[in-house]
């Protein structure tokens, strides 16, 4: 017996609906760099200024963060919001805010800088459409996070398919806003990214002070930083061209969390939508579990909504399925046109490391799992992706060739899936899956 | 083990008595057994008996059975080890040639028979290294570990020969959201005490089947960022909560460590590091995990002085690269459970070249370690040679090409 579906769809026709909904344009970006390079000070100071954030809730968190002698951490507890975040002064997990300038809608991903969690970082630059790359200009610490995670975080944006970076030369008022000092991090950055494949075109350096709100929002007032013409953060947010929407593809969702959203339904999960489109009443797959749900309802930007497109991030609230069928790293498509699981696939890398058949993590988003580099197929050309040696005993730092990947378990991928390859807590390679 | 009584001539065929007394044994057994070897066992048998009444009926008894080994069926979990094979040795019950499988048991006595039948193996240099080392009577490093992250944990228990996954842990953890905390701080809490009541089922198990009941085998934690640390503030809270013994013992054993994920494959990291290290001392995992960083160092350096796989590393033997002076030959017990002979002579044949030919070095790791693990990645087998050579790996086959030149590069 057929059961009936326990919520109505509309039936609507969901990229028309955009169409004449004459809705914004929206951005999502992921905020990287060194730990505590001032990524969540930024954004809350952006956040704060754009009066998203209130005088009184700034207030309180001063109070609060001064009690535990952390009173410097104020803005960043904006974002930062566990116990554990504000007792250490890091950011474990990416949190997810947003705002809105006359010509866009933002969601911010602000990632973790500790290199603990760089599996958090890699789920919030998997769902960003452009990155804003944040470096602490004071003695020492811009060249320590170059051995850091500056790199690292740029090599993995750039290899989970971000294009677009803003370069926030951030805390500038430590150094008294030094023109030489932002100009000779300038140099360096360039031309590390464009050996990582960054187009000049793509790449924007602005001078910032978080802290103090200087360049953020507003521009700078002090004398010492009279040299400087260019665009504010803000500005330069805004510059930023959105990316492109896979709207009448099938629908692929990632979910990055799965929670109880309360009375409205008995689970709820988000994710970003890299292409398609899902309404009201839609029934969903969710895959490696390869069980339907209905979607009762949809929020975006904690507001409820009949349908949501590739490059939002909405919250769907469930119905109909056993909430041990949904975990984080899953993907949800349509029950019409299904991912498959694959167990063992072929995929080109870019090596960061040296690479060795060995085990490894794999990510995709959420998802991590373990698996192994079972055989190096190839070394091939960085150019032209021809062969240049066949079974290569050890693939270098830099070099591209294709290996063959093998999954602890089957799980929902798909050709042309960016995934990062690490060991022991380090970068090993970043690949495009081949088959 | 215990070695009860061994007849083993020159020429390696014999027999070795041989009784099971803790878990681990079951292992050692299992790399033992071959096919075609003679296995002696105590063994439950359906018995039909016609009464005088001419009514047939079935009944159990137990008898000595000797089996010619067909297959081993080795469950790593439950470290039960089954062997099939054919009736060898004519008895009142049973047929010559019929059917059986044997169970082996702790405390219960096993005879394991080489060299009888032509098609097997015998007592060769690698199976009377293993049962020497099985045999060892010192007391053996012990060790359970929890890789953990933020709502997976991965309970193992280390040996000195096996790392077993003992069960994974999974509670979905809320991640964190604007206004909603405490879904987070439930999460972790509840998977917390999860983790703890299974670590602890699990350590009650395994007690019933230890001998010495009074120890407490040490505890290690392992996580990426404050997890385990903030495990084992639970644990000392939950021990003060309850006054629970066990816990109580338990928490000044407890280490904690950095690890790069919770997958079990991070222990290597874990296990490696210096501070664990000086801990654990002289166990073969240690040894082993230090070897193989040593191994993959040298091949990074792509220098030609390791190699691995199995055409490469005979080829680096044949020239005398692996012997006196540095050279070392690392392989995969997994080699010599191979079910066809030929195989396992080959293999042997390699270790006792370069023992004692070439005087080099010969390390068999366990495939139920990570070490081991690393090393199938590898082929199963690597060497560190005395001398660089380049290109012992040519003439490969065919690899299939389907780059489309022009397409987009993966970065
Ligand atoms: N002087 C000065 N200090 C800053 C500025 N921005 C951030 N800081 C300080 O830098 C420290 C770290 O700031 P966070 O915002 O937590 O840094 P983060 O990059 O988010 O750190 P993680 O998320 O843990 O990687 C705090 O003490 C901030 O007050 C700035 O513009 N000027
Ligand atoms: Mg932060």
């Amino acid at each position: 017996m057929e059961e009936s579906p326990s919520v109505k769809s509309k039936d609507l026709n969901v990229a028309e609906e955009f169409e004449k909904s004459g809705m914004k344009r929206m951005a999502n970006f992921v905020v990287i760099g060194h730990v505590d390079h001032g990524k969540s000070t930024l954004m809350g100071r952006l956040l704060f200024d754009l009066n998203v954030i209130d005088q009184r809730s700034i207030d309180k968190l001063r109070k609060e963060a001064e009690t535990i002698g952390k009173s410097s951490f104020a803005l960043a507890w904006v974002m930062d919001q566990t116990s554990e975040e504000r007792n250490r002064g890091v950011t474990v997990d990416i949190a997810t805010n947003h705002f809105e300038t006359e010509k866009t809608r933002f969601t911010i991903l602000d990632a973790p800088g500790h290199k603990d969690f760089i599996p958090n970082m890699i789920a919030g630059a998997s769902q960003a459409d452009f990155a804003v790359l944040v470096i602490d200009a004071s003695i020492n610490s811009f060249e320590s996070g170059l051995r850091g995670q500056t790199k690292e975080h740029a090599l993995l944006v750039r290899s989970l398919g971000v294009q677009r970076l803003i370069v926030a030369v951030n805390k500038m008022d430590t150094i008294s806003w030094s023109q030489s000092r932002f100009e000779e991090i300038s140099q360096a950055m360039s031309t590390f990214l464009t050996t990582a494949n960054f187009s000049s075109k793509g790449i924007t350096f602005v001078p910032c002070a978080g802290l103090t709100g200087e360049n953020v929002v507003r521009k700078v007032q002090t004398s010492d930083a009279s040299w400087y013409t260019g665009p504010s953060l803000i500005e330069a947010l805004d510059a930023s061209e959105p990316g492109k929407r896979h709207i009448e593809k099938p629908l692929r969702l990632t979910i990055s969390d799965v929670f109880k959203g309360g009375v409205i339904a008995p689970i709820s999960i988000s994710g970003r939508i890299e292409a398609g489109s899902v309404q009201v009443g839609d029934a969903i797959l969710a895959m490696p579990a390869n069980e339907t749900a209905t979607v009762k309802m949809i929020e975006v930007e904690n507001k409820p909504v009949d349908w949501a497109i590739a490059g939002q991030i909405p919250t769907l609230h469930l119905t109909d399925i056993d909430p041990i069928h949904l975990r984080s790293g899953d993907i949800v498509c349509t029950p019409k046109d299904p991912v498959k699981l694959i167990n063992t696939f072929t995929c080109k890398i870019l090596a960061f490391e040296h690479v060795l058949p060995s085990s490894v993590d794999v990510f995709r988003g959420r998802l991590h799992t373990e698996g192994k580099i079972s055989a190096l197929l190839a070394r091939l050309d960085k150019a032209t992706g021809e062969i240049v040696k066949k079974k290569p005993r050890v693939v270098k730092p830099g070099e591209v060739s294709r290996v063959t990947v093998v999954l602890e378990k089957e799980l929902p991928l798909e050709v042309g899936t960016r995934v990062v390859l690490r060991e022991g807590g380090n970068t090993v390679a970043a690949g495009l899956l081949e088959g | 083990m215990r070695l009860e009584r061994s007849t083993i001539d020159k020429h390696g065929s014999g027999s070795a008595i041989l009784i099971p007394e803790e878990p681990e044994d079951m292992w050692h057994a299992y790399n033992l057994i071959q096919p075609h070897d003679h296995l002696r066992a105590r063994a439950m048998r359906n018995v039909k008996k016609e009464s005088s009444t001419g009514t047939v009926t079935s009944k159990p008894i137990k008898l000595d059975l000797t089996i010619s080994v067909i297959s081993t069926d080795f469950d790593i979990g439950s470290g039960q080890l089954h062997v099939a094979g054919r009736v060898a040795v004519e008895n009142e019950h049973v047929k010559l040639g019929s059917h059986h499988t044997l169970d082996l048991e702790l405390n219960r006595r096993f005879t394991l028979i080489k060299g009888v039948d032509s098609k097997g193996g015998i007592w060769d240099s690698v199976a009377l290294e293993m049962l020497r080392e099985a045999c060892e009577t010192e007391r053996k490093a012990e060790l359970w570990a929890v890789v953990m992250g933020e709502g997976t944990a991965n309970i193992c228990i280390i040996t000195e020969h096996q790392t077993i996954v003992r069960q994974r842990v999974e509670v979905a953890v809320p991640r964190k959201r604007r206004g909603g905390i405490d879904g987070h701080d439930k999460g972790m809490e509840k998977f917390f005490s999860t983790t703890l009541s299974t670590l602890l089922r699990h350590m009650e198990n395994a007690k019933s089947t230890q001998q010495d009941t009074e120890k407490t085998t040490p505890l290690l934690l392992a996580s990426p960022g404050f997890v385990a640390q903030a495990f084992q503030s639970y644990i000392k809270a939950e021990a003060t909560r309850t006054m629970n013994k066990t816990l109580l013992a338990l928490v000044p054993t407890i280490l904690v460590a950095h690890s790069s994920t919770h997958h079990v494959h991070a222990l290597k990291e874990v296990l490696s590091s210096p501070a664990i290290m000086s801990k654990l001392s002289d166990t073969k995992f240690a040894r082993e995990t230090a070897l193989m960083d040593k191994l993959t160092t040298l091949i990074r350096q792509d220098d030609g002085r390791a190699w691995y796989g199995p055409r490469e590393v005979e080829r680096a033997v044949d020239k005398g690269a692996v012997g006196r002076g540095g050279g070392v030959l690392l392989l995969s017990n997994a080699l010599f459970r191979a079910q066809d002979v030929g195989e396992r002579k080959r293999w042997v044949k390699l270790v006792d070249k370069v023992r004692d030919v070439e005087g080099g070095e010969v390390r068999v790791l366990s495939s139920l370690h990570e070490s081991g693990k690393r090393l199938e990645g590898l082929g199963n087998v690597a060497a560190i040679l005395t001398f660089p050579i380049e290109d012992l790996d040519e003439e490969d086959e065919e690899v299939v090409n389907h780059a489309a030149s022009g397409e987009e590069m993966v970065i």
